[in-house]
């Protein structure tokens, strides 16, 4: 990075460290007009969002009344010892984030790697396949009319006809169906970014690390994987794992189109319903901050866990 | 040691029969799982009216028509306002959030990329955490902002947050640490060219794949969009909302909601077909390291 040709020739040796980065700022000044417009709408929309779920949730706050009372943390003890429905929201965000998060995380990452060997035309048409439903927004209406409670539903008409059941059942609003339903389509639609990302990261492990493998005496794909594959893509992985986490914590829209909103008996309830709830309908803005903090600690939480279990990987 | 099989000098890998069937067949189980309800939509979309209602129903048309896709249309022109105002709305938001996203990650990822600013470090640790911010976790907080702003119920509520997505920035910086090599970079600053035109010029054509990637990531999102909690106005809504109201009538409409679903998916997936290879192509360098 250096600028031979300009007259003043400063070295890094000559000055103080402050001296330094205002020498280094005043020469790549360019640098930062040319993020400016990015940064100005990104602390509109993402820093001051988050700095104001942390400052306004610790206040009461109804959007009406100025100034929002100050109440420090007892929007966090309301929410963990007075507030049934957000137990059972953290309940249900935890059980999809538990499963939906890692299901998707593997099956993305098990299907980028058996479609890796196939001729790359073969690949491409396969990789549409598993991706579209991710790609086609809200499609996954289809598994209403699948699940559809009345006898036009695909699976009650077939059950009935085969005579397995009498009468049609309800499957988005049974409380022994409804979660399992939900968790079909959320895996069904969960080949995102981080599919294609690890279909790159396959592509790019040097092949003569799996030839070197093979004369070390690597027996089998399973040893393949795990000793020379995954360590290669560790990176990728990581993304992987963000981007996982990020739909895992924030799912929750499937329910609604799929149950309603309240679903029956609050199966399937979670944190962001929870947190739409009192944030767009009952305008206690300031409760519903606290709880969209927690969520937000949650996820940043998840991710340092995940990336310290990545570093294991391949040892 | 073991003899190492070849075929045309190159070392062929550790595969056994049974892996290989094994893996074909769970492909084929799970690609089934994924292509059929895809396929069920697409029939459902050509079926006529009274093919909705046989018991039991069958999976794909007997009579295929295209009655669905006029009759969403008809219902359309027949709503509050008219369907080209939806068409119009979803176009303006799509195309004007897509360009604008383009634009400002590009000009951000070349500078966190190639020009040492002190504080870009930093920058862009930010931007890598911020890939878990969930604008749906953030509603409340994104409106509070929009509202003063004044912004509540107009294009910009959408269009100006879509600018700026983390993604986008992040997809578009790692690509260019990998592949715009900064001796080029080098020679035209010493030519005395201006770091505009060395980023316009000489930068973007070499990252037209994590273009391609933005577009279509910013396309999908902003074109797929329904309702929004930022707009009332039924003049400012879009067609996927328009599609799902009609479509929330009742099972004699599953026929015109599934053609409304087909209507809207297929612009991003014809999208993806063409440029596939340019976006696992940018997913290449998508990695992050500590």
């Amino acid at each position: 990075m250096s600028k031979n040709s300009e007259a003043k020739v400063v070295s890094r040796k000559d000055v103080s460290k402050a001296q330094w980065t205002l020498h280094m700022m005043n020469r790549n000044k360019i640098g930062y007009f040319m993020i400016a417009p990015y940064m100005i709408i990104f602390t509109f929309f993402c820093i001051i969002p988050v700095a104001l779920a942390l400052l306004v949730g610790f206040t009461d706050f109804n959007m009406i009344e100025f100034p929002p009372k100050f109440v420090f943390m007892q929007n966090y003890v309301t929410m963990f010892l007075e507030d049934e429905l957000f137990m059972t929201g953290l309940r249900y965000t935890m059980i999809f984030a538990v499963i939906i998060g890692p299901a998707s995380y593997a099956l993305s990452f098990i299907v980028a790697w058996f479609i890796n060997e196939l001729p790359p035309k073969i690949r491409a048409v396969v990789t549409l396949v598993f991706y579209a439903p991710s790609l086609g927004g809200n499609v996954f209406i289809v598994w209403k009319t699948f699940f559809s409670g009345d006898s036009y539903g695909w699976i009650n008409a077939w059950l009935l006809k085969l005579g397995f059941i009498s009468s049609p059942i309800q499957w988005t609003t049974d409380t022994r169906y409804m979660l399992t339903i939900v968790i079909v389509v959320a895996i069904w639609m969960s080949l995102g970014t981080s599919f294609l990302s690890f279909i790159a990261g396959l592509q790019g492990v040097n092949r003569s690390l799996y030839e070197a493998g093979a004369i070390d005496g690597i027996t089998n794909r399973w040893q393949e994987v795990w000793y020379i594959t995954l360590p290669s893509m560790k990176p990728q992985l990581m993304f992987g794992a963000v981007m996982s986490i990020t739909a895992a914590f924030s799912f929750g829209d499937v329910v609604t189109q799929m149950c309603g909103t309240p679903p029956n008996a609050y199966v399937g309830y979670t944190i962001n319903h929870h947190i739409q709830e009192y944030g767009n309908v009952r305008w206690e803005v300031g409760y519903s901050s606290a709880m969209t903090f927690l969520m937000f600690l949650l996820m940043i939480g998840c991710n340092i866990g995940i990336n310290k279990l990545l570093s294991k990987v391949g040892q | 040691m073991k003899k190492l099989r070849t075929r045309n000098h190159t070392v062929v890998l550790n595969r056994s029969k049974g892996g290989d069937a094994g893996i074909t067949v769970f492909l084929v189980i799970l690609g089934l799982f994924m292509f059929l309800p895809m396929l069920y939509t697409v029939g459902q979309a050509f079926k006529p009216l009274n093919e909705l209602f046989y018991f039991p129903p069958r999976f794909l048309p007997e009579h295929p028509t295209f009655s669905n896709f006029s009759q969403l249309f008809y219902l359309m022109d027949y709503s509050w306002v008219p369907f080209s105002r939806y068409i119009f709305n979803t176009v303006l938001i799509s195309v004007g959030g897509t360009f604008g996203n383009l634009v400002l990650c590009s000009l951000a990822a070349y500078a966190l990329a190639k020009i040492e600013f002190p504080g870009h470090k930093v920058i862009f640790q930010i931007i890598q955490k911020s890939l878990m911010y969930s604008p749906a976790v953030m509603a409340t907080l994104q409106f509070l902002v929009l509202r003063y702003l004044g912004w509540i119920d107009t294009y910009l509520a959408i269009i100006i947050p879509a600018c700026a997505t983390p993604l986008g920035l992040y997809l578009m910086k790692q690509f260019m640490d990998t592949n715009v090599t900064t001796e080029i970079l080098e020679s035209a600053r010493l030519d005395g060219a201006k770091e505009f035109r060395i980023f316009w010029s000489i930068a973007m054509p070499m990252v037209k794949p994590a273009w391609l990637t933005l577009i279509i990531y910013s396309f999908k999102d902003l074109w797929q969009l329904g309702s929004s909690n930022y707009i009332y106005s039924e003049q400012l809504k879009t067609i996927n909302y328009a599609i799902g109201q009609i479509g929330a009538a009742g099972i004699t409409r599953n026929g015109v909601a599934a053609a409304g679903a087909v209507f809207i998916m297929i612009v991003p997936i014809l999208v993806f077909v063409v440029s596939q290879s340019n976006v696992i192509e940018t997913m290449g360098s998508s990695g992050m390291k500590d």
